[in-house]
């Protein structure tokens, strides 16, 4: 079960729980755990529905029973869509709360403002979302895809597909950036062409210079890291420049079910999507999380990668507590890494030595249902790197 | 594609982007103009124009769907308009930091109205497919520069609309009560012309055509609660760079503006571009920051 803030109750067990750390939070049978993602701002759009997912794990797992025998008690915490408030919350969460570990964060901002916290803390983060990688950290566990397991895969698909010029299109932060600085490095390295790199900043609703200069340099496909709503201004002014995804293909990194939902299927049929988890992916244990999710939560929801990695999370850390026998956070990411492999709605997943998960890539094609057919799975399960070794050589990621 | 074809490309791109700037910040001008009031909810009308046209499509789709909304558009948010006109803006009239403060709450109220009914995520509005098309021309030293017919439609509606108001301003009574009102309200209130209701009428029409703007605006981008964020601080920069409440100044300036961008994006990356374009206006203000347009009124003198 979930509960909303408890500062007043809690305010009387402060000064213990600061003092004793995670004994004080199960002493009455329940276990606390925090849920810290963005209920209000820009980023709450894509953070609730993932909270959502976070939740029905937590339920799930209650109802069979808890874990190690107890209850688990979701404390949750708003980010705001604000750096320093993900800090500051997370602090209040391990401080006051006295939760054993928290499941959160979006943007890498938000992840990088946690880092510290969850360093002095000595307490465990969970990050869900596909990042760029570049960052090695003993205290987050990453579900969501590092560069070779998303971006490096889109370009393995589209080289196999006869592409060679590329056309590198991105919001202008830190992702995009780095994301397209690992790609640059192997489109050279493959002897393929950049045909262009342009970056918009975040919201930006205008492309009509873009548009021209891609229709200038003739790209055989677009790879796009924009995100968030600019991704409608720049398929309906391709659209009105009869660049439409069967002319000229557009390779998309944060476009997923729920935002193709919202965007017009129509409107992005027949364009790609590189993830580790689609909503159409065969199984019976994704049939059973899908279902889950839409007898809760409606039948027209849908549900997404960072949905899913934030649902896994939740698992994996419970079957991490019991191979341990403890909910302290040291203990519970050594067991993490050494769990094998775990069925999930992903297939098969594991930790691996560097705390990312080691998961299947796929490539989707929009569907006009809003739903992505899979074209392309990559050749088995992908190790995961936070360090290119082209973009990074001699940087490793060695944490067990 | 040849090198004067991308040019002129550019070109028409640049006034694509100013027929944007000028539908999105005309009515601004307008209620600035003669009211000095500054309305942050003016994204919200840009916004609420795109929700209407969503609603209008929902029952008139097919080809003339577009067509049904900008009207439909143009009323709801001018109702809406006066609605906040009456309730709002005319009683906090002698006070114009608080008229800020009320709009931008106003502004919030209705970001969040938007997400409770339509959701966060923001609703679908697709261009008819009569707009599909492109113009290209593919010989001669033009070959390869190809127009697309929305941005030429949304050219064409921004020269009516400011043909039309205008027209408006300059030709009928109504007008010459505005002008009057715009260049001495106390005189014209003493000749007899009903101050309250030109403001009342001047400022539903701004936010009317703020709504029409939505419309246009939804066939090239999003339609979400937040979207008028993204065109707020554009407006405010070409009626600010125009000469604050000048129609002509506002103009002139989504051109200058519009150009400018485009010709430097052939050299910089978007970001670059704007920090540029923010340069450019923070040096123009210092040399004339009266604007492009001088605007001569007492209201502006006290």
């Amino acid at each position: 079960m979930a509960v909303k803030k408890r500062f007043g109750v809690m305010s009387a067990l402060l000064a213990a729980t600061m003092l004793s750390g995670v004994t004080a939070a199960h002493a009455d049978g329940t276990v606390k755990v925090g849920v810290l993602q963005s209920l209000s701002g820009t980023m709450a759009i894509s953070e609730v529905p993932l909270e959502d997912a976070e939740l029905l794990a937590i339920d799930q797992i209650n109802a069979k029973g808890g874990v190690l025998g107890k209850q688990i008690v979701a404390v949750q915490e708003d980010g705001a869509s604000d750096p320093s408030t993900f800090a500051q919350k997370a602090t209040k969460l391990i401080e006051e709360d006295g939760v054993v570990t928290v499941f959160g964060g979006w943007t890498s901002s938000s992840r990088k403002a946690m880092l510290p916290v969850f360093q002095r803390l000595h307490n465990l983060l969970w990050y869900p979302v596909q990042f760029e990688g570049n960052e090695c950290s003993p205290n987050i566990m990453y579900s969501g895809a590092q560069p070779n397991q998303q971006a490096l895969p889109a370009l393995t698909w589209a080289e196999e597909k006869g592409y060679k010029s590329y056309f590198l299109l991105g919001s202008d932060y830190v992702y995009p950036r780095t994301a397209n600085l690992i790609l640059k490095k192997h489109i050279a390295h493959d002897g393929m062409t950049l045909a262009g790199e342009e970056y918009v900043p975040l919201g930006g609703t205008d492309f009509s210079s873009i548009i021209a200069e891609i229709q200038q340099s003739k790209p055989d496909i677009i790879i796009n890291t924009l995100n968030g709503d600019s991704n409608v201004s720049f398929f309906k002014q391709m659209a009105a420049a009869g660049l439409t995804p069967d002319k000229l293909p557009v390779m998309s990194f944060s476009i997923a079910e729920p935002e193709a939902k919202a965007m017009g299927p129509s409107l992005l049929a027949g364009s790609y999507t590189s993830w580790n988890y689609y909503e159409s992916l065969p199984g019976p244990t994704n049939a059973a999380f899908v279902a889950a999710y839409k007898a809760k939560f409606g039948a027209d929801s849908v549900v997404d990668d960072p949905m899913v990695h934030g649902y896994v999370d939740v698992y994996e850390w419970a079957a991490a507590v019991k191979k341990a026998g403890s909910f302290n956070p040291t203990k519970v990411r050594d067991a993490a890494v050494a769990l094998g492999s775990e069925d999930s709605p992903l297939g098969g997943v594991s930790f691996a030595d560097n705390q990312s998960m080691v998961q299947t890539g796929y490539i989707g094609e929009l569907e006009p249902d809003g739903q992505f057919k899979i074209v392309w799975t990559s050749p088995g399960l992908i190790q995961p790197q936070p360090y290119d070794p082209l973009t990074f050589p001699g940087k490793t990621c060695k944490l067990h | 594609m040849h090198e004067s074809a991308f040019l002129l490309g550019q070109v028409f791109n640049g006034f694509s982007v100013a027929s944007l700037f000028i539908l999105a910040a005309l009515g601004l001008a307008l209620s600035f103009g003669l009211m000095r009031v500054i309305n942050m909810a003016h994204g919200e009308m840009l916004m609420l124009g795109g929700y209407l046209a969503y609603m209008t499509l929902q029952i008139v789709p097919g080809p003339l769907g577009i067509l049904v909304a900008m009207p439909v558009a143009f009323l709801g948010a001018a109702l809406l308009g006066g609605i906040l006109e009456w309730t709002v803006i005319h009683r906090l009239s002698a006070r114009p930091l608080d008229t800020l403060l009320a709009t931008w709450g106003v502004s919030l109220v209705l970001q969040q109205a938007a997400r409770n009914l339509f959701g966060a995520i923001g609703v679908e509005v697709t261009a008819p497919t009569w707009l599909d098309h492109t113009v290209s021309i593919n010989s001669g030293f033009l070959s390869g520069l190809d127009l697309p017919d929305t941005r030429i439609f949304i050219l064409i509606i921004a020269a009516l609309v400011l043909g039309g108001i205008a027209a408006l301003l300059n030709k009928t009574r109504l007008g010459l009560y505005v002008r009057a009102v715009n260049q001495d309200r106390a005189t014209a209130a003493a000749m007899g012309v009903n101050a309250r209701r030109i403001d009342l009428l001047v400022f539903s029409l701004g936010t009317g055509v703020a709504g029409l703007a939505g419309v246009i605006l939804a066939l090239l981008g999003p339609v979400t609660p937040t979207v008028g964020q993204s065109y707020i601080v554009p407006a405010f920069l070409v009626v600010i760079l125009g000469g604050l409440g000048s129609l002509v100044g506002t103009t002139i300036a989504s051109i200058v503006v519009g150009l400018f961008t485009a010709m430097i994006e052939i050299f910089v990356d978007v970001s670059v571009a704007q920090v540029l374009l923010l340069v450019f206006v923070i040096i123009f203000i210092q040399f004339r920051p009266q604007g492009i347009i001088t605007v001569r009124t007492r209201a502006l003198e006290g």
